[in-house]
C-alpha cells in the first residue's frame, strides 16, 4: 500500500486536528496496538517465539513501557516547557515511596498534639494514582525557583530534590516501614479483587497504563496549555505579553509532568521490580531519562517511546552483536561503550536533528509521501 | 483616510518617566490613543519609542506617570495583565515561538479566550474539543485575512522575514484586542511587503475597529496611515498632532535634520 | 574548650575541603565566563585528567625513571590529553553549536561527560588509582590551647596554596595577556568580538584547554585524596551549588562558595547531622544553593542580568 494522502479530504477542523490526519498511520497504529495489546499477550501466554520463555517480557517491554511513561513525563517538562530536570529519578522515588506508604498504611504519630494521623492502607490502584498527585505535589514545590530562574540555575535546584530525596528515602526510617535492610517490598498487585502475578498480566497492566496516559498527554500537548508551555519555552517574555501567566503554565508543566513520573514510579516499584531499596532512584536514572528525551526527540510524545526503546535495546545490542561476530566484549567494555555511544548521539542529534530520532521518522514519512520523485 | 469614530479616550498616558540607570529614555511623556484612531509615534533612533510601548504593556514599570486605560488608572502592572485588559503587541525583532507552526503561534494568541480547563483539554472530549474547534475556526479567519494559508503548518523559524511579521499579527489580532501596538511593523520589508502589511493595518481598524499605536520609520507611509502623530525625540515628546500639523512642526524638522540642542 | 577546638577542627577542615570544590568550580566559571557553556562535563575532565596522570607515572615510575622526572614527564602527558580533548569538544561540539540556546549547550556538555567519562575509563582503567603526590599526614596546632590540638591535614594546606596560586595565575592572564583581553572581549559579545578579527574558535580552544589544565591541577589534590577513580565525577557535582552561591561569572566567587559550601556541609553534618540522621553532607550543598537562588538568583559575587526586548 502507498503512502498517499490524496483523496483523503478534511471537511472539518476536528479532522484536521486529529493526531493521525493521514488515513495510513491511523491504520499502522491500530495494528501496532493490536499487536501490543492482542498479539503479544497471546504469543507470551502460549509461549510461542520470541516469547518462549519471559525474557523478553520482564527483560525489554515491562522496562520499556514504564521508562517511556517516565520519559514522557520528562519530555513534557524538558521538551515542551523547556525547563531543564536532573530530577526525574527522585520525583519517580516519591511516586514509588508514596504509594508504598500509602498501600501499606500511614501512621503519623503527633504526641505533642496529643493525636495520631492514621490512614488505613488503601487499594493499589489508589495508591499508584495518589503516589503520583504526591509527586505533582511535591514537583510543583521544586518548580517554584523556576519562576525567579532559568535554565541551568535550575539544573541545581532539581539535583538539589535529586540529592536531597536519595538521601531522605534512605535514611529516614518511616518511609520503608522501618525495614531493618532498608528495602522494601511491594503489595500484592490487587486490582478490584484481580491480582497482577504472572509477567504477561504485568506487562498488560503497564500498557494500559502507559496507552492512557501517552493519550492524554498528547492531548494536553496539542492543546491550549501545551502550547502556552511551548511559547514558554521558545520565548518566556513573548509569551507573557499575549497573556500566558509564567506561574500557571510552568507550575502546570511541573506537576503533569511529576504526576506522571510519579506513577511511573509506582509501576516502576511496585510491577517490575516488586522490591527496591533508594539505589534504583539515583541521578543515574535521571540522566538515563534525559537521554531517552533526547535521543527520541524533544517535544515528542512517540519520542519518548523511540528513546526508551533505544536507551533499553542499544546495550543488548552491544552485548549480541559482538558475541556473534565471535568477539564478545566484557560487560566493562559495554559499559564504557554504551558511555561514549550516548554521549556522542546526544551531541550529534543536538547538532544535527534536536528533534531527535521521532523528527527523522516524520522526515523520512515525508519523503515517502513523495516518493519517487524529490519533491 | 477616515476619522476616528469618536474621540473617546482609549489610553492615557500621564507624565512617564523611565530610567536605566543614569539613561533617561523617557522623560514627562504624556499623550493619549483614541478608541478606534491609529496612533502613529515617530521619532530618530534612541528617542524612546520602544521603551514607550513597552511601559504601556508592563514589561517595563515607569519611574513615575500613571497610564489610564480603559478607564482604570495604574502605575505598574504585569505583562500578562496588560494583555488580559485587551492590549497585544508586536516587536521589531520579531518574537515568535520558533519551534510551533505558524498556526499554533496564532492558536497560543487565543490563551485568554480559553474556558475549559486542564482536565477538559486532557479529555480532549465534547466541550472542550467544541471549543477547540471554536479557537480553530477564529484562528482560520485570520489566517485567510493575513493570506498565510499556505505556510500555516510550517514552523515559523523556517519562515522569510515578511511572513513571520505577518504570523506575529495575526498572533496579536488572536487576542481580540482593544489596542494594538505595532513596533515597527514594515522595518526590513520590499515595497510590495510594506503595501501589504499597510493594507492589513487599515483592514483591522476599519473591520474591527482596533485602535493602534504603531511605530515605524517610514515617513510616507506614516503619513498616509495614522489619523494622529506623536514625535519623541531624546526621551521627550516635542511634538503632537495631524500628520499635517507634525510636518510643519520646526521642532520635527530640526530633530530629523540633526539641528544641535 | 573542647567544644571550641572541635568547632575550630571541622570549621578548618571543612573550608580546606572546600578549596577542593573551589578548584573543580574554577574550570566551570573559566568556561561560562568565555562562551557562557554550563560545562557539566567539568567533573569528568578532572577524572581523566586524573586517569592520565596516575597511569602515565604508574608506568614511567615502573620503567625506573626517577620519581621527579616521572611526575614531570607525567603531568606532560595528562596536559597534552587535556589539549586534545579541549581541541575535539571545540571542534565537535561547541563550534556547530555556537549561537544555540544555553539549554541545547548544557545538555550537550552532558553528552560530552559521557563520552568523556566512557573514553577515559575504556583508555586507562577502571579501578582506583593511588596517587601520591603530596604529603597526606595532619599536623596538630595549638596542642597547648586545646587538649589534643586540632588537626589540619598537610594535603589540605597544599590544596589552598595551589588554589591561591592557580587563582593569581588566572588573574594575571585575564588581565595582562593579549589572549586574556581578546577572551574578555569574546565573553562580552562574541559576534562584535569575531568582527574586529579575534579568532573565536581559537579562543574556545584556549578557555577549554585552561579548563582542562584546572581540571589536572584538582585531580592531583582529589587523586591524592580519595585516589583517582570515577566517584571524583559525582563530588565535582558539588562545584555546581558552588557556583550558584559564588555567582557563575566570579573566580572570587568560586573560592569564597567553595569555602561557604565546605565549611558549610562539615558544621551541619557535625552539629545538626545526628540528630536528623546523618549524611545530610549529601544534600546540605545543593539545598543551600537552593535558597541562594530564592533569594539573590544571580549568586553572591555574579552580575544582574538585565532583559531587554
Amino acid at each position: 500500500m502507498l503512502y498517499r494522502e490524496a483523496g483523503q479530504f478534511k471537511t472539518s477542523y476536528a479532522e484536521d486536528m486529529a493526531i493521525f490526519p493521514i488515513r495510513q498511520d491511523r491504520i499502522a497504529l491500530a495494528v501496532l496496538l493490536a499487536i501490543a495489546f492482542v498479539g503479544v499477550p497471546l504469543l507470551a501466554t502460549f509461549h510461542i517465539w520470541p516469547f518462549r520463555t519471559d525474557y523478553l517480557l520482564w527483560a525489554i517491554l515491562l522496562p520499556f513501557l514504564i521508562l517511556a511513561l517516565a520519559a514522557i513525563g520528562t519530555n513534557i517538562l524538558v521538551g515542551y516547557c523547556g525547563q531543564i530536570s536532573l530530577g526525574s529519578g527522585a520525583f519517580m522515588a516519591i511516586g514509588a515511596y508514596s504509594a508504598y506508604k500509602l498501600a501499606t498504611g500511614v501512621h503519623i504519630p503527633l504526641a505533642w498534639l496529643g493525636f495520631a494521623i492514621s490512614i488505613p492502607p488503601l487499594p493499589v490502584l489508589a495508591s499508584i494514582l495518589l503516589g503520583g498527585f504526591m509527586a505533582a505535589g511535591a514537583g510543583i514545590l521544586f518548580g517554584i525557583p523556576s519562576l525567579r530562574i532559568k535554565g541551568l540555575y535550575l539544573a541545581v535546584a532539581t539535583l538539589a530534590a535529586q540529592f536531597f530525596f536519595d538521601w531522605a528515602f534512605l535514611r529516614i526510617p518511616w518511609f520503608t516501614n522501618y525495614a531493618p535492610s532498608g528495602s522494601v517490598n511491594a503489595p500484592a498487585l490487587d486490582f478490584f479483587g484481580m491480582v497482577v502475578r504472572t509477567p504477561v498480566e504485568r506487562y498488560l497492566l503497564c500498557l494500559l497504563f502507559a496507552t492512557v496516559m501517552a493519550v492524554l498527554a498528547k492531548n494536553l500537548v496539542r492543546g491550549n496549555l501545551g502550547r502556552q508551555w511551548m511559547a514558554i519555552r521558545d520565548m518566556d517574555i513573548a509569551a507573557e505579553l499575549i497573556g500566558i501567566r509564567p506561574l500557571y503554565a510552568k507550575l502546570t508543566a511541573f506537576a503533569v509532568s511529576s504526576f506522571i513520573i510519579g506513577v511511573a514510579g509506582a509501576l516502576w516499584a511496585f510491577v517490575y521490580l516488586g522490591s527496591w531499596e533508594p539505589l534504583a532512584f539515583s541521578i543515574d536514572r535521571s540522566l538515563e531519562l534525559l537521554f531517552m528525551v533526547i535521543i527520541g526527540g524533544l517535544g515528542s510524545i512517540m519520542g519518548s517511546f523511540i528513546g526508551a526503546a533505544f536507551i533499553l535495546i542499544a546495550p543488548i545490542m552491544l552485548n549480541v552483536i559482538p558475541t556473534e561476530l565471535g568477539l564478545p566484549l566484557s560487560t566493562q567494555t559495554i559499559t564504557h561503550l554504551q558511555f561514549i555511544i550516548f554521549g556522542s548521539l546526544i551531541c550529534y542529534l543536538l547538532i544535527k536533528e534536536p528533534h531527535g530520532f521521532a523528527r527523522l521518522i516524520s522526515i523520512g514519512k515525508e519523503k515517502l509521501r513523495l516518493w519517487p520523485f524529490p519533491y | 483616510m477616515r476619522a476616528p469614530d469618536t474621540n473617546e479616550i482609549l489610553l492615557q498616558v500621564e507624565g512617564v518617566a523611565l530610567a536605566f540607570g543614569g539613561v533617561k529614555a523617557l522623560r514627562d511623556v504624556s499623550f493619549n490613543v483614541r478608541k478606534g484612531e491609529i496612533r502613529a509615534i515617530i521619532g530618530p533612533n534612541g528617542a524612546g519609542k520602544t521603551s514607550m510601548l513597552n511601559v504601556v504593556n508592563g514589561f517595563y514599570h515607569p519611574n513615575r506617570g500613571v497610564i489610564t486605560f480603559k478607564g482604570r488608572t495604574r502605575a505598574k502592572m504585569q505583562p500578562f495583565e496588560a494583555a488580559r485588559g485587551g492590549i497585544a503587541r508586536t516587536f521589531q525583532n520579531v518574537a515568535l515561538f520558533k519551534g510551533m507552526s505558524a498556526l499554533d503561534n496564532i492558536m497560543a494568541g487565543r490563551t485568554l479566550k480559553v474556558r475549559r480547563g486542564l482536565l477538559w483539554q486532557m479529555l480532549r472530549y465534547g466541550p472542550a474539543l467544541a471549543e477547540e474547534a471554536e479557537h480553530r475556526r477564529k484562528v482560520e479567519e485570520i489566517i485567510d485575512f493575513l493570506e498565510i494559508e499556505t505556510i500555516r503548518k510550517v514552523p515559523v523559524g523556517r519562515l522569510p522575514y515578511g511572513l513571520q511579521k505577518r504570523v506575529e499579527l495575526g498572533r496579536a489580532l488572536a487576542m481580540e484586542p482593544d489596542l494594538l501596538l505595532l513596533d515597527e511593523p514594515m522595518a526590513g520589508m520590499n515595497l510590495e511587503e510594506k503595501e501589504d502589511m499597510s493594507r492589513f493595518i487599515t483592514d483591522v481598524n476599519n473591520h474591527y475597529g482596533t485602535a493602534i499605536a504603531l511605530i515605524e520609520h517610514d515617513m510616507a507611509v506614516v503619513m498616509d496611515l495614522s489619523d494622529r502623530v506623536a514625535v519623541l525625540d531624546h526621551g521627550v515628546k516635542i511634538a503632537d498632532g495631524t500628520p499635517d500639523e507634525v510636518k510643519k512642526s520646526q521642532a520635527v524638522i530640526d530633530a530629523y535634520l540633526g539641528v544641535a540642542h | 574548650m573542647i567544644a571550641l577546638g572541635q568547632f575550630l577542627e571541622v570549621l578548618i577542615g571543612g573550608l580546606m575541603s572546600g578549596v577542593l570544590y573551589s578548584l573543580v568550580a574554577l574550570g566551570f566559571v573559566l568556561i561560562f565566563k568565555a562562551s557562557g557553556v554550563f560545562n557539566f562535563a567539568q567533573g569528568a575532565m578532572v577524572l581523566l585528567a586524573g586517569l592520565a596522570l596516575v597511569r602515565a607515572l604508574d608506568l614511567l615510575v615502573a620503567n625506573g625513571l626517577p620519581l621527579w622526572v616521572a611526575v614531570v614527564l607525567a603531568i606532560g602527558f595528562a596536559a597534552v590529553i587535556m589539549a586534545a580533548t579541549a581541541w575535539l569538544i571545540e571542534r565537535f561540539v561547541i563550534g556547530p553549536l555556537v549561537n544555540q540556546d544555553g539549554l541545547t549547550l548544557f545538555m550537550s556538555t552532558i553528552g560530552v561527560t559521557f563520552v568523556i567519562e566512557g573514553a577515559a575509563e575504556m583508555i586507562f582503567g577502571s579501578d582506583v588509582y593511588p596517587l601520591r603526590l603530596f604529603p597526606t599526614d595532619a599536623w596538630f596546632l595549638f596542642e597547648g590551647l586545646f587538649p589534643g590540638g586540632i588537626l589540619v591535614n598537610k594535603l589540605d594546606v597544599w590544596g589552598a596554596l595551589i588554589a591561591g596560586v592557580l587563582v593569581a595565575g588566572l588573574a594575571v592572564f585575564f588581565q595582562r595577556t593579549k589572549t586574556g583581553r581578546a577572551l574578555r572581549a569574546v565573553a562580552d559579545d562574541h559576534l562584535a568580538a569575531h568582527s574586529v578579527g579575534i579568532p573565536i574558535s581559537w579562543i574556545w580552544f584556549v578557555v577549554w584547554l585552561a579548563a582542562g589544565l584546572v581540571a589536572l591541577v584538582a585531580a592531583t589534590v582529589w587523586g591524592t585524596k580519595l585516589g583517582v577513580q570515577f566517584s571524583i565525577t559525582f563530588l565535582a557535582l558539588k562545584a555546581l551549588p558552588v557556583l550558584i552561591i559564588g555567582g557563575l561569572t566570579s573566580i572570587p566567587g568560586a573560592i569564597v562558595g567553595g569555602l561557604i559550601v565546605g565549611a558549610g556541609e562539615k558544621l551541619a553534618e557535625a552539629y545538626l547531622g545526628p540528630s536528623i540522621g546523618g549524611g545530610i553532607e549529601y544534600w546540605f550543598a545543593f539545598v543551600l544553593a537552593l535558597a541562594v537562588l530564592l533569594v539573590r538568583p544571580q549568586g553572591l559575587f555574579g552580575e544582574r542580568i538585565i532583559e531587554r526586548i
